[in-house]
């Protein structure tokens, strides 16, 4: 006997984080859903990002890896709340686990949460956790090929980051190249060239950030 | 490798489905797989083989069909096939398009006894 379904196989997660954006639209907080590459600088750029907003927006984190709670901590230092998922294995973070760390926050009090995914370029990009917006990092030593290799993440994203620019004289990528290859996938692209290292470009990533949170404080 | 968490939802979509089918044998499963997805089909087999070894699942064949990614212009109203990841319209050169096919991964139909 054959049975039509026609059922999305991921409408288990899609259900959850729509759970979890109602409930972050409810209060008011923008949710950014952190993607990129292990080692591209995704805890260094939330450094750098915190240390700027701080005085200006509440925020919080929740940090996801497969195991230990380094960053976490180089988060807590910075004293704002911060919640590390171990996914203990898996490769990406999904609606479920973010909704277990709801107990940890006050979301009324909070204006920008970021989740930091799992440094992996395939897999976060499949999983939604309620955010409002992806944020992907991509580090020149990383190399200009990457969106070709790696499309969904590139195409989901709303921002692109191009770190490590301080890099650029000694590896063989240009920001171009780089620019050509991202915008050809998702031509609404917002691109920043940053170095966290050198804090080059960081401000208009502060100014364009704050911005986003401040035009869903007010909607 | 994310195809263990995709294929533990559809194994979990299948069950409910079976059940309200009243079914006792899957057969097989015929899914459709977007291009823009990043699943691999082999890999998907292999983790949907491990989750319902020993169940009244075992021996299902999963039938997979990749769906190619077509889009609209918002600008011309042509309809195109994307290739090679290309998200703008080949015709007016358009960023504006929106995708209409490939996207999906979704269960299309299950064959039962």
């Amino acid at each position: 006997m054959k049975i039509a379904v026609v059922k999305n196989i991921l409408e288990a997660n899609d259900r959850i984080a729509q759970e979890n954006r109602a409930l972050f639209d409810e209060n008011g907080v923008t949710v950014m859903n952190l993607m990129s590459s292990p080692g591209a600088g995704k805890t260094s750029l939330l450094e750098k990002t915190i240390q700027a907003l701080k005085g200006d927006l509440t925020l919080g984190v929740i940090e996801g890896d497969i195991q230990s709670s380094k960053d976490a901590e180089r988060i807590a230092r910075m004293d704002i709340p911060v919640v590390q998922i171990n996914t203990g294995g898996a490769c990406h973070l999904d609606g479920n686990m973010i909704r277990d760390t709801f107990g940890e926050f006050n979301f009324e009090e909070l204006d920008l949460l970021v989740v930091e995914n799992v440094g992996n370029l395939v897999c976060p990009a499949e999983f939604k956790v309620g955010e409002d917006f992806k944020a992907m990092i991509l580090s020149v030593t990383e190399g200009e090929d990457k969106p070709a290799k790696y499309p969904l993440m590139f195409h989901e994203s709303s921002v692109l980051l191009i770190n490590k620019t301080d890099l650029l004289p000694y590896v063989d990528c240009t920001v171009e190249g780089i620019r050509e290859e991202a915008l050809k996938i998702n031509p609404h692209l917002v691109i920043f060239e940053i170095s966290c290292r050198t804090g080059d470009g960081l401000e208009a990533w502060y100014d364009w950030l704050k911005q986003e949170v401040r035009a869903r404080k007010k909607a | 490798m994310h195809e263990m968490s995709i294929a533990q939802s559809l194994v979990d979509i299948l069950k409910e489905e079976m059940v309200k089918n009243r079914a006792k044998v899957l057969r097989s499963v015929k899914l459709n797989i977007g291009r823009l997805s990043a699943i691999v089909p082999e890999a998907l087999s292999f983790c949907f083989e491990i989750i319902v070894s020993g169940t009244h699942m075992e021996g299902a064949k999963l039938v997979m069909e990749m769906i190619p990614l077509e889009a609209a212009c918002l600008d011309c109203e042509k309809v195109f096939e994307i290739e090679d990841y290309a998200f703008s319209c080949p015709y007016c050169k358009s960023p504006n398009i929106k995708t209409i096919a490939g996207q999906d991964l979704s269960i299309v139909e299950m064959e039962v006894d």
